[in-house]
């Protein structure tokens, strides 16, 4: 039994770095609630309606029947961001887009997860980077949890993002939040 | 019209005419039954760095046939051409885009301001246009 269902342990490519994620040393009674907890936090990952660009294309692949990641609980796209716990920023992320994916972030309730996805939100992007308008990388903007590289990742690696999310989510504690701090630039 | 310059060897056919004639062309291109450019597919801009061309893509909707009608602005500091709004409304937003990242003017526009960036910006597409917090140079 792995960390999360849908995915074994040993098919992930980086289990070295999981034990960054298991620092909190409970008493059996919390570590209990974290895992409930953790166990509906995680199966329950809401995305925001939220795409600038052609990965969204491929986000809306990943959703629809064919891959249809609603299996692993991120069915539900949210129109609201109060509503939401992920938003996955598919697509560049232009200077006039700043202030509204700020707003947008900051109206989500905590705990919130942002995805970057695609080579745009990751890093700028592959053509396009070096340009007046472009934004490099949406961690200038607010904190990442998961990259995922690709132009445009195709919904296997999507998933496969999630999936990390999933653990990342499963290794938190409720005694001992991610600081909220370091989540203000 | 004896200015017209008629490029060979491109793609579609290509039209070069003055800036001052532009207009009068494209009207007569409009109107002329067996022309009838009734649809302005594209107008945009390309800065050669000694000049900018309007670069306006026409297509008969009737007869399924395209012109490209082209003008050269060699004057940098004050470029002005004549808007072809009053002929196509579509031109209005081109011409917007095209003040906004060129800085090319264009008379008789009925609301020519900037499109997407902040009055005091620069012109992001001209080849001079400098960002030393954004671009790299190389």
């Amino acid at each position: 039994m792995g960390v999360i269902k849908s995915m074994k342990d040993e098919d992930f490519g980086d289990n070295e770095s999981l034990e960054l994620l298991k620092t909190s040393g409970n008493n059996f009674f919390l570590t209990s609630i974290d895992s409930l907890l953790n166990w509906g936090r995680s199966n329950s990952v809401w995305p925001l309606t939220f795409a600038t660009s052609c990965c969204g294309i491929e986000m809306m692949a990943a959703g629809a029947s064919r891959h249809d990641f609603a299996r692993f609980g991120i069915e539900v796209y949210r129109a609201s961001p109060r509503q939401a716990d992920v938003i996955v920023v598919a697509g560049t992320i232009v200077h006039k887009m700043v202030p509204i994916l700020k707003r947008l972030y900051d109206q989500m309730p905590d705990p919130k997860y942002v995805i970057a996805m695609g080579a745009c939100a990751v890093s700028g992007g592959p053509f396009f980077y070096n340009s007046y308008s472009v934004v490099r990388g949406v961690d200038h903007v607010i904190p990442v949890d998961v990259y995922i590289p690709g132009c445009p990742p195709r919904p296997e690696a999507l998933l496969y993002g999630v999936m990390q999310l999933q653990r990342k989510i499963k290794g938190e504690s409720f005694t001992n939040p991610a600081d909220q701090t370091d989540r203000l630039l | 019209m004896p200015e017209a310059v008629f490029p060979e060897g491109t793609q579609l056919l290509e039209v070069i005419v003055p800036a001052r004639k532009l207009f009068s062309l494209a009207e007569r291109l409009k109107s002329d039954p067996i022309l009838a450019f009734d649809y302005l597919i594209s107008q945009t801009a390309v800065d050669f760095t000694t000049k900018f061309t309007v670069v306006c893509h026409l297509d008969s909707v009737k007869f399924r046939h395209m012109l490209v009608l082209k003008t050269e602005l060699t004057d940098r500091e004050n470029p002005v051409v004549d808007s072809l709004t009053a002929l196509y409304p579509t031109a209005e937003f081109f011409e917007r885009e095209i003040f906004d990242l060129f800085g090319i003017r264009f008379n008789n526009h009925p609301n020519l301001k900037r499109l997407f960036l902040e009055d005091d910006y620069g012109f992001p597409l001209r080849k001079d246009f400098r960002d030393e917090i954004n671009i790299i140079e190389r």
